[in-house]
C-alpha cells in the first residue's frame, strides 16, 4: 500500500513492482490511497488483521507505526544498509532500529525564475540578508519577491524547519531565541511586502502555482514540483540552496520522502518475501529509475552519484539533501503534537502577534501533551 | 406477560380442532407482526447508531493510541482525556467558534432563505427556472465549493478582491488570511451553501398556506407586513422549526468546508469542534481526546434534538 494516487507515480511504481516481481517470481499488487489516509487506513487494517505485506509511509509518520509495534526490523529480513548514508539510515530508523528503506529522499531548496533575476541584474541570494534585499527588490506590482508556504498543515512546518534549523533552533525548544529569530525573519519578509499575505493559507502546491503564474520571483519548494514546473516551457527556473542566517553557516533542510516498511503480519514466510521485494525496490537500480522519474534524490550513495551526473541541474538539491535532517529524529512519534503547536505559532505571529509570545505558547502546548 | 406469551405460543403450534378465531391467538399474531415490522429498524439502529455511540463514549475514558490497534488493549484512564481536553485553551476557542459559526450561519441562511421563498411564492415569468438555478450550491459537493471559494477569496489573486478593486472599493481584504476575518468569511460561504436548503423547505411550507387566508386579509385591508406577521409566520412555524433544527444539526458538526477553506487556520481562528476532533483523532492519533470532543458534539446535538421533539409534540396536540 502506498500513496501514489497521481497517475504518473502509480504507473512508475507499477512498473518497478512488475520488474521486481518478475525477478523474484511473485506477483505484487499495488493499492494507493491519499497520503493523509495511509496511517489511519493501516491502523484499521492492523486491527482487522488484514495488513498488506508492504506499506510505504511518509517518513514522519513511520515512527508512530513503529512505536505501536507494527513494523518488522528490516535488518532481520536481510536488508543491507552498507551503501546508504548514515543520515538516511537514521531517517528510516526509529530508536535505533531500521524499519524503513527509503527509495529516494527530498528536501527543500530555493527555486528562482532565472529571467526575472537576470533582468533585475541580481545574484542568487545565499544569506538571509541577501534574500530579504533581493526579495524586496524583485517585488513589483502583482509580483512578490518570494513565495513560501506557511499553511496550517505539515506543509508549513516542513517549510519552516530549514529556517529554524539553519539558525541553530531546535524542535525540542520552540521558544529559544534561535527559533524566535527564524520566525522574526519570516515576519520581516511579510512586513517588507516581499511575501504575499496569503502565505498563511497556502500549501506547497499553491506556492508552486504562484511561482508558475509569475506571481513570485523565487520560491521555497521541493523537487516533486519539477514535473509540473517543466510543463510550462516558457519558464526558466533554477535551484539553489536555501539561504542561511550568515555567510558560511550550514543550510540545514528537512529530509522528506517515504520509506518502504514491512508490517508485522505474523506470517514469517510472507514477511521474508516482502523483505526481498523491499530490497529490490530500494535497490540501486530501481532507486535510480525512480529518482530520475520523480526528480528526487536517490537514497543509495552509488545511485546518488550516478544521478548527479545525469541531472546536473539539481546538483544543489543533492548537496542540500546531504546536510538535511529528519524531522522525527529527536521526537519520534511526538513530532505530530509539536508540529501542530508550531503551525499555530507561526500563523499567529505572521498575522500580528509577537513571535516570542506565539512560540512560548507553542512550547507550553507541546510540552503539556496536548 | 411472558407466561401468557409462552402459553399462547404452544397453543399456536398445536393445530386447534376448531377453526373459530381464538382472541389470544389473533392478539399474539398481531403483536408478532408489529415487532416484525419494527425489528429491522431496531437492529439497524442498534448496530449502526447504538454501537458506535457506546464505543465513542467508552473510548473517551480510555487511553486509546495507535498501539491499541495491534494489542486490542485500551486501558481505562478515568477522566484523564476529559480533563486534558477541557484544560486545552484550544477547546474553549473551538467551542466558541462553533457557536458563532452555527448562530451566524443559521441566521444568515434562514433570513435570506425565507426572503427568497416569499419572493418565489409569487407568480412571475421564469420563476421555475430561477428557482432551480438557486438550488445549484446545494448540488455542488461541499469540498468542491470549499476549494473554489478558497480561490475566490484569495487576497491577492482572488476574483472577489479583484472585483472589489475595480469598483474602487478596498480590494485588499484579507478574507481568509486574517484571524479576525477568517471566521466571518467561512460563515459567509456556509450561508451561501445553506440558502437553497432553507429556501426549498420554506417555499414548500408557504405553498401549503391556503390562498383564501391571504384573500381575506387583503379584503380587510391588511398591509403586506401585517399579512406576513399574522398569517405567514404563524402558519409557517412548524416548518420553521424543522428547518432550524435540521440546519443546526448539519452546521454544528461542520468539518469538510473548513478543512477545504482554511484547515482550521490561520492561527486556529476557524478551529471548531468538528475540526478539533478530526485533528485529535487523525492527525495526533490521540483517539481518546478525539472521542471526548466528539461526545461534546453529540451532547450539544442531543440537547437540541430534545427541543425539537418537544416542539413537535406540542404541535401535534
Amino acid at each position: 500500500m502506498n500513496s501514489s494516487t497521481d497517475e504518473t507515480y502509480h504507473r512508475w511504481d507499477a512498473e518497478a513492482m512488475a520488474r521486481c516481481g518478475k525477478q523474484l517470481g511473485v506477483t505484487i499488487e499495488q493499492q494507493s490511497v491519499p497520503a493523509a489516509q495511509v496511517m489511519t487506513k493501516a491502523l484499521r487494517m492492523a486491527s482487522s488483521k488484514s495488513l498488506p505485506d508492504i506499506v510505504q509511509f511518509d517518513a514522519s509518520e513511520m515512527p508512530t507505526f513503529a512505536e505501536a509495534g507494527g513494523l518488522v526490523d528490516l535488518r532481520t529480513l536481510g536488508l543491507s544498509t552498507d551503501d546508504v548514508p548514515e543520515g538516511i539510515v537514521d531517517f528510516g530508523s526509529y530508536k535505533g532500529t531500521y524499519y524503513g528503506a527509503a527509495r529516494s529522499v527530498n528536501t527543500l531548496a530555493l527555486f528562482y525564475n532565472k529571467d526575472i533575476l537576470d533582468e533585475a541584474g541580481v545574484r542568487v541570494p545565499t544569506t538571509w540578508e541577501e534574500l530579504r534585499r533581493t526579495a524586496k527588490q524583485l517585488t513589483q506590482g502583482k509580483r512578490y519577491g518570494l513565495a513560501l508556504s506557511a499553511g496550517g498543515a505539515e506543509d508549513g512546518v516542513f517549510q519552516f524547519t530549514p529556517f529554524m534549523w539553519s539558525n541553530g533552533g531546535d524542535e525540542t525548544d520552540l521558544d529559544s531565541p534561535q527559533v524566535v529569530g527564524a520566525l522574526d525573519f519570516w515576519k520581516a519578509l511579510l512586513q517588507d511586502g516581499s511575501l504575499s499575505k496569503s502565505t498563511v493559507n497556502w500549501t506547497q502546491a499553491d506556492v508552486n502555482d504562484q511561482f508558475m503564474a509569475g506571481n513570485a520571483a523565487m520560491m521555497i519548494n521541493g523537487p516533486w514540483q519539477v514535473e509540473t514546473l517543466n510543463t510550462k516551457k516558457s519558464l526558466h527556473w533554477e535551484i539553489a540552496r536555501i539561504p542561511v542566517p550568515e555567510a558560511g553557516a550550514d543550510s540545514v533542510g528537512p529530509l522528506g520522502g517515504a520509506v518502504l516498511t514491512v508490517p508485522r503480519t505474523g506470517d514469517a514466510e510472507r514477511e521474508k518475501t516482502a523483505g526481498r521485494i523491499v530490497a529490490c525496490l530500494a535497490g540501486e537500480k530501481e532507486q535510480l529509475t525512480y529518482a530520475l522519474n520523480s526528480w528526487m534524490v536517490p537514497a543509495n550513495e552509488k545511485a546518488a552519484a550516478e544521478w548527479r551526473t545525469q541531472v546536473p541541474e539539481l546538483d544543489a538539491l543533492a548537496d542540500q539533501v546531504a546536510a538535511a535532517r529528519s524531522r522525527t529524529a529527536k521526537l519520534g512519534a511526538g513530532w505530530s503534537g509539536v508540529s501542530l503547536a508550531l503551525q499555530s505559532a507561526f500563523q499567529s505571529a505572521l498575522t500580528g502577534q509577537s513571535s516570542e509570545a506565539a512560540l512560548q505558547r507553542a512550547q507550553r502546548r507541546a510540552t503539556s501533551g496536548n | 406477560m411472558t407466561t401468557s406469551t409462552v402459553t399462547a405460543a404452544t397453543s399456536a403450534t398445536t393445530p386447534g380442532p376448531s377453526a373459530a378465531p381464538d382472541p389470544a391467538r389473533t392478539r399474539l399474531r398481531r403483536r408478532v407482526a408489529r415487532w416484525g415490522f419494527v425489528a429491522p429498524a431496531v437492529v439497524f439502529m442498534l448496530l449502526f447508531f447504538g454501537y458506535p455511540l457506546v464505543r465513542n463514549v467508552l473510548m473517551s475514558f480510555q487511553h486509546y493510541t495507535p498501539k491499541t490497534f495491534f494489542t486490542g488493549e485500551a486501558p481505562f484512564n478515568g477522566t484523564d482525556n476529559w480533563s486534558s481536553v477541557f484544560q486545552d485553551v484550544l477547546f474553549g476557542k473551538a467551542l466558541w467558534h462553533t457557536l458563532v459559526f452555527t448562530a451566524g450561519s443559521l441566521l444568515g441562511q434562514f433570513c435570506i432563505g425565507l426572503a427568497l421563498a416569499v419572493f418565489f411564492n409569487r407568480r412571475f415569468p421564469l420563476n421555475g427556472v430561477l428557482r432551480s438555478l438557486i438550488l445549484l450550491p446545494w448540488l455542488v459537493p461541499m469540498v468542491v465549493s470549499g476549494i473554489v471559494w478558497r480561490r475566490i477569496l484569495d487576497q491577492d489573486t482572488g476574483v472577489l478582491n479583484t472585483f472589489l478593486g475595480t469598483l474602487g472599493l478596498d480590494g485588499d481584504t484579507p478574507w481568509l488570511t486574517s484571524p479576525d476575518m477568517a471566521l466571518l468569511s467561512v460563515i459567509l460561504v456556509n450561508i451561501w451553501i445553506g440558502i437553497p436548503f432553507n429556501m426549498v423547505i420554506l417555499y414548500g411550507g408557504l405553498q401549503e398556506i391556503p390562498k383564501e387566508l391571504y384573500e381575506a386579509a387583503a379584503l380587510d385591508g391588511a398591509s403586506a407586513w401585517r399579512t406576513f406577521r399574522s398569517i405567514t409566520l404563524p402558519l409557517l412555524k412548524p416548518v420553521i422549526t424543522v428547518v432550524l433544527v435540521l440546519g443546526f444539526m448539519s452546521t454544528v458538526k461542520i468539518l469538510d468546508l473548513i478543512l477545504a477553506l482554511t484547515d482550521g487556520g490561520p492561527a486556529d481562528a476557524t478551529q471548531t469542534l468538528g475540526t478539533l476532533t478530526y485533528q485529535n483523532s487523525f492527525v495526533e492519533l490521540d483517539f481518546g481526546a478525539g472521542a471526548v470532543v466528539g461526545n461534546v458534539l453529540i451532547i450539544v446535538s442531543a440537547v437540541f434534538a430534545v427541543f425539537y421533539l418537544r416542539a413537535n409534540r406540542t404541535e401535534g396536540k
